[in-house]
């Protein structure tokens, strides 16, 4: 099975692939926090003020992929993963700062950028009434594919999914989330987007579907050239796709770089003989402050020094 | 020209899209059809009780029975473009799929060309099925009805109606939970003025006002001509009713694509779009 060609699909849009994939260039993002019809709102500008009203999402991120590059987003809940994806995807405008991708800005050339990109979401989301393969032709015809094209390339991509022939007339209320995923994953592939978002995509998928995906992200990587930006809480799948990764915590980024360049400044800083695991790499850089030296020489080890930050934050919540 | 190709197909994706919805939810079809046939029905019967009020002429039962059941049906068309029109954002917010149609690479004519075009072909053959069912309930004389003119208002009229359309879809794009609803005040507002059931001389003045510039009182007047007059295409009568819907038609379209992209600019800005994470 090949994956549709890419530039094939891109035929009136010029694409330097000297230039960097994806530029975000000091982006940040504020979201208002909903209140009542009566509660009154303080005029006053005062920071205190305006923290209690407002949300940062993003704070100042700068991030550079070049093309074909898999680099992984990692951060908890809430951190600011999910806004940064919407940003890249032209379904959010950034307060300050841009980001474009190929050099066509994601808001003054939201139409080009919209034919160069695709996203798959947590949430796989679908006309559930409608079959696979009437979810998927009404999302090939949106990026200019004929019928007979895109049945075609639907029924090869499902199958290369797993996806039974049985299953891909059947209305998707009666498949599995796991299965439903995998058919959101197939509408982003159909579409051969050249620059593939990925807000974690793997979440809810048993080992197996996992490692399908993981195979065919790659493919799409090796053999069409795609540029992939992918997040993910599963550390494991970061360290085995990820070119390179980034570690988001409250809306900034708190270190990047290749997973191993990251384990082996951790095993250091924590002073350990064996490289430390990606999980460990990640509770290191998102505790609620950075573990010094100082710290791990307190409490005796950085496990314990993790703890004693962690209950401190606790307390002063 | 490969522009023109891909928004075509992109509009015939939200036809084909909506009529495979349209053949999953048969039974709500079935069941909103009956709801509309019992609806125009005690609407229509009306006309019977004036009858058993004596001194009226069976002549002038008939034309109200007429006038009614064109009310009803003008009614139930405008009800069902209009909802259709505006589900294509409710439903896509309901299913979650908003995102994915809003970062497709089309223009919003396009979106919404494609969910209007499938909401008037859907209106117009609900409103037929509905009309043959309500009328052979009477015995009505339609021997002065031009079939031609009446086709001919109601498709001028749903241009208008389309502009109502995408300028009320703007609600459920910027309320999440209950700006499906909200929109229902906008056909409540044109059900009161626009002479659905009675003619506007018996609204107060300040109402007649908003009649003048609803588009639903000159289709329901077009048809009347039509149906009750023999009134032709290029008579007098119905250009009366022809001028106003081409203005509204004209105005109401790039009015509604205008509103509509203000407020996609500002849910982009604010993060309503999502419905979670």
């Amino acid at each position: 099975m090949t994956i549709p060609d890419l530039v094939s699909t891109f035929k009136n849009v010029s694409i330097d692939t000297t230039q960097d994939a994806v530029v975000i260039d000091g982006v940040s993002k504020i979201f208002r926090k909903p209140s009542p019809l009566l509660r009154r709102r303080p005029w006053s500008s005062q920071t205190e003020d305006k923290q209690k009203y407002e949300i940062l999402a993003i704070d100042n991120i700068s991030l550079t992929v070049k093309q074909g590059e898999i680099v992984g987003i990692l951060g908890a809940n809430g951190s600011g993963k999910s806004t940064l994806i919407r940003m890249l995807s032209t379904l959010l405008i950034p307060d300050t700062g841009s980001i474009t991708v190929f050099g066509y800005d994601v808001v003054k050339n939201e139409a080009v950028v919209q034919r160069l990109i695709n996203r798959v979401s947590v949430e796989a989301s679908f006309f559930k009434k409608l079959s696979p393969m009437e979810n998927l032709l009404y999302a090939a015809r949106l990026y200019n594919m004929s019928g007979s094209v895109a049945r075609a390339k639907i029924k090869e991509i499902l199958h290369r999914l797993g996806i039974n022939s049985d299953r891909i007339g059947a209305p998707l209320e009666n498949m599995s989330r796991g299965m439903q995923q995998k058919v959101a994953i197939a509408r982003a592939f159909l579409t051969s987007p050249i620059v593939l978002l990925l807000d974690e995509p793997t979440t809810g998928l048993d080992p197996r579907s996992k490692v399908d995906v993981q195979n065919f992200v790659n493919e799409l990587r090796d053999v069409h050239g795609a540029t992939i930006l992918i997040t993910t809480h599963d550390m494991e799948e970061a360290d085995a796709l990820c070119d390179r990764v980034a570690i988001i915590d409250k809306g900034r980024i708190i270190a990047s770089g290749e997973a191993g360049e990251l384990k082996r400044n951790v095993t250091a800083l924590q002073g350990k003989s064996t490289l430390v695991t990606m999980n460990e790499v990640f509770m290191h850089y998102t505790a609620s402050r950075l573990i010094t030296e100082e710290d791990i020489k307190l409490y005796g080890s950085w496990e314990k020094a993790f703890e004693a930050v962690e209950a401190q934050r606790e307390e002063e919540k | 020209m490969a522009s023109l190709v891909h928004q075509t197909r992109a509009s015939y994706a939200f036809f084909e899209r909506n009529w495979n919805l349209t053949k999953r939810y048969w039974a709500w079809e079935v069941v909103w059809l009956v709801y509309n046939v019992i609806n125009a029905l005690s609407v229509t019967l009306i006309s019977k009780n004036t009858q058993m009020l004596g001194n009226v002429s069976r002549a002038q039962v008939n034309a109200l029975t007429l006038y009614l059941i064109i009310g009803t049906a003008v009614w139930s068309y405008l009800s069902v473009t209009f909802d259709g029109i505006t589900d294509m954002i409710n439903i896509e917010r309901w299913e979650g799929t908003i995102e994915h149609t809003f970062m497709a690479p089309i223009s919003r004519f396009t979106h919404m060309f494609g969910s209007c075009w499938y909401a008037v072909i859907h209106g117009i053959f609900y409103t037929f099925v509905q009309l043959i069912i309500v009328a052979s309930f009477f015995n009505l004389d339609l021997s002065r009805a031009n079939y031609l003119t009446a086709v001919f208002v109601l498709v001028l009229g749903s241009i208008s109606f389309i502009g109502l359309g995408i300028g009320a879809s703007t609600l459920p794009l910027l309320f999440t939970e209950r700006g499906a609803q909200m929109s229902y005040i906008i056909k409540a507002v044109v059900l009161l003025v626009s002479g659905v059931y009675y003619p506007v001389e018996v609204l107060p003045l300040w109402m007649q006002a908003i009649a003048r510039i609803s588009p639903a009182t000159y289709v329901l007047n077009g048809l009347r001509d039509a149906l009750q007059n023999n009134a032709p295409i290029w008579s007098l009568t119905i250009w009366a009713s022809t001028w106003p819907l081409i203005i509204s038609g004209v105005v109401s379209v790039p009015l509604g694509l205008w509103v509509f992209g203000i407020a996609e600019r500002y849910a982009k800005r604010t993060g309503r779009l999502k419905r979670n994470g």
